[in-house]
């Protein structure tokens, strides 16, 4: 792992015009290195999702600027994929289609018979090997979260963006698709950002779970590392010893702390969000150096 | 049970018809000579006086004319007597030309419209003042214009199938789904390719059935326009049957011009079935 900086969110602000504007959320910052799994966690309404369009390029920050390896954001890049909550497959091609609408908008010069075989590698990858003829209609909500889950990765992009990628899937779909996103993720060593409501998933899946406080005015409160091991397993996560209370720490910060954060913490400098360690006992909140973001594996362990 | 449905809908169908030919058959059958008639009068007075034999024709005689016609659908007897088929191939001539016209514009400027706010908010007003006005009623403006009969028919056929093709593509392109078009940004698809491989095939079926409307209101203003202009098509042939009174002839063409909408718009109904996608 290395401690560049890979992706950097610097001061971005995004208001809303109207008769009252209204400030969403304002001079947001966060570093990110390559190869970590970040997840991002807050109510509805906090931005979040304005946040993962402005990392994707398709919403414009009012103020400030994100930069990513060592390149400001203009808009969107093939090097920037996007997971959608809904899926978003172009319901008129198969899945075949789908995919390779990707694969050739990325290799434009590439051969049809390349395109074929290169998109065919990304859905056996995801296990939809033999339904590549099928359309989106044919598929069941999960099938269809796999085929935006090839297409994305289907273009090698230097990072993922998952916006609430399973939320809309039933809870055993959901396991097994977390199951292979992992597996995908730590196999490529992919960058990803991905939103979620979902505490055990964050858990499961994240190096690093960032927590938003509510909108309007939302910040980020806390960069919380995840202590279990790298190579955890499903069915293990709650034998960790510090399981719970990295589990109860998030839920607090959900039930309660996520309302009063702003109120109760005035001295928070969202250029340093605190870094949270979560001990055997009490949580331990240490304030982070600017550009600290590599303590996280060491402490892992 | 749905083969058994069909069937028993198909029953219905025919006993319908028999029963609408028998009762037509009967309202127009002759009811017996009349007594004490001279015959030099009868014979001035013809069979509907002497033999009680309606005006109307009954489908016996619909029936025998229209063999003669679907024998000799393409005889040219000159200008006032020419054969069915020659009028139906003008008329269908004339509505696919002002048809294609109205497809090669509105279909583009729809897109324009749909794609871009400013556009459809500027042409709005100018299109809501355009598409209630009649057809015929540019027929004037077109004659006058246009100086020639059957460019005019042609020009009142665009005019009146333009506007629900122009209409329905602006809509189905401004309301393709924001995710799809997300799709095709985060994958750097350029505006031209995008507008081919994400707009137009998920606003192909509202587009369709703008084309559908369209097509079924050419083939209804053709007939009128016909009238009007006259010289040559099917709606020139019933307005000169007319004038002949030979309502069998009248009677012929009206089955002809349903058949032939029919047809026009179950091809289009076709077309429309290969671009819908399920959801």
């Amino acid at each position: 792992m290395t401690s560049d900086k890979f992706i950097s969110i610097e001061g971005i602000a995004k208001r809303y015009d109207g008769a009252r504007s209204t400030t969403i959320f304002e001079n947001l910052w966060l570093a990110m290195a390559r190869g970590e799994f970040v997840c991002v966690i807050g109510h509805s309404g906090c931005g979040k999702t304005t946040v993962l369009n402005i990392l994707a390029g398709l919403d414009v920050p009012s103020e400030g600027a994100v930069i990513v390896d060592g390149q400001a954001i203009e808009g969107p890049s093939l090097d920037r994929a996007v997971i959608f909550q809904s899926h978003a497959l172009l319901p008129w091609r198969t899945v075949l289609g789908n995919v390779a609408y990707a694969v050739s908008s990325k290799w434009r010069k590439w051969d049809r018979a390349k395109v074929k075989a290169h998109a065919l590698k990304y859905i056996e990858l995801v296990g939809l090997g033999g339904s590549e003829h099928k359309r989106p209609s044919e598929l069941s909500g999960g099938m269809k979260q796999r085929v935006g889950i090839a297409r994305a990765l289907s273009i090698t992009p230097k990072i993922m963006l998952m916006d609430e990628p399973f939320s809309a899937l039933d809870a055993l779909t959901r396991g097994t698709l977390q199951d292979e996103v992992r597996r995908i993720c730590v196999e490529t060593g992919q960058t990803v950002f991905m939103i979620t409501h979902d505490v055990d998933e964050a858990i499961y899946l994240a190096d690093k779970i960032v927590l938003m406080t509510n909108g309007p005015g939302a910040v980020l409160a806390e960069i919380v590392e995840n202590p279990l091991p790298k190579d955890r397993l499903r069915g293990d996560l709650h034998r960790h010893p510090l399981y719970y209370a990295l589990r109860n720490h998030i839920i607090d910060f959900l039930v309660s702390r996520s309302k009063t954060f702003t109120a109760e913490t005035p001295e928070h400098d969202p250029r340093k969000v605190a870094v949270v360690k979560i001990g055997r006992t009490e949580p331990i909140i240490v304030a982070s150096k600017p550009a600290e973001s590599d303590a996280p594996q060491a402490l892992a362990r | 049970m749905i083969a058994s449905l069909r069937l028993r809908a198909a029953v219905v169908s025919i006993v319908l018809l028999a029963v609408f030919l028998g009762a037509w058959h009967l309202a127009t059958r002759s009811t017996g000579t009349a007594a004490n008639m001279s015959p030099e009068y009868a014979k001035l007075m013809g069979m509907t006086a002497t033999q009680g034999k309606s005006a109307m024709p009954g489908p016996l005689d619909v029936g025998a004319k229209l063999w003669e016609h679907l024998r000799r659908p393409f005889y040219d007897n000159g200008p006032n007597d020419k054969g069915l088929g020659i009028q139906l191939a003008f008329s269908l001539g004339r509505v696919m030309l002002g048809y294609l016209i109205a497809v090669a514009i509105a279909i583009p400027l729809g897109f324009l419209i749909g794609m871009s706010p400013l556009m459809s908010k500027a042409l709005d007003p100018f299109i809501q003042i355009l598409k209630p006005i009649s057809p015929l009623a540019w027929m004037p403006l077109a004659l006058y214009t246009i100086k020639d009969s059957s460019l005019s028919a042609i020009f009142v056929i665009f005019i009146c199938s333009v506007w629900p093709m122009l209409i329905n593509t602006a809509f189905g392109v401004a309301s393709v789904r924001k995710e799809w078009i997300n799709v095709a940004r985060t994958l750097e698809v350029g505006n031209f390719r995008r507008a081919f491989t994400v707009i137009l095939p998920a606003a192909a079926p509202t587009i369709l059935t703008g084309m559908r409307i369209s097509i079924g209101i050419a083939w209804l203003v053709i007939v009128a326009a016909e009238m009007l202009v006259g010289g040559t098509g099917i709606g020139y042939f019933v307005w000169n049957e007319w004038n002949n009174l030979s309502i069998t002839n009248v009677i012929i063409a009206i089955l002809l011009i349903g058949l032939v909408g029919m047809v026009l718009d179950q091809i289009l109904a076709r077309v429309s079935r290969l671009v819908t996608f399920p959801e």
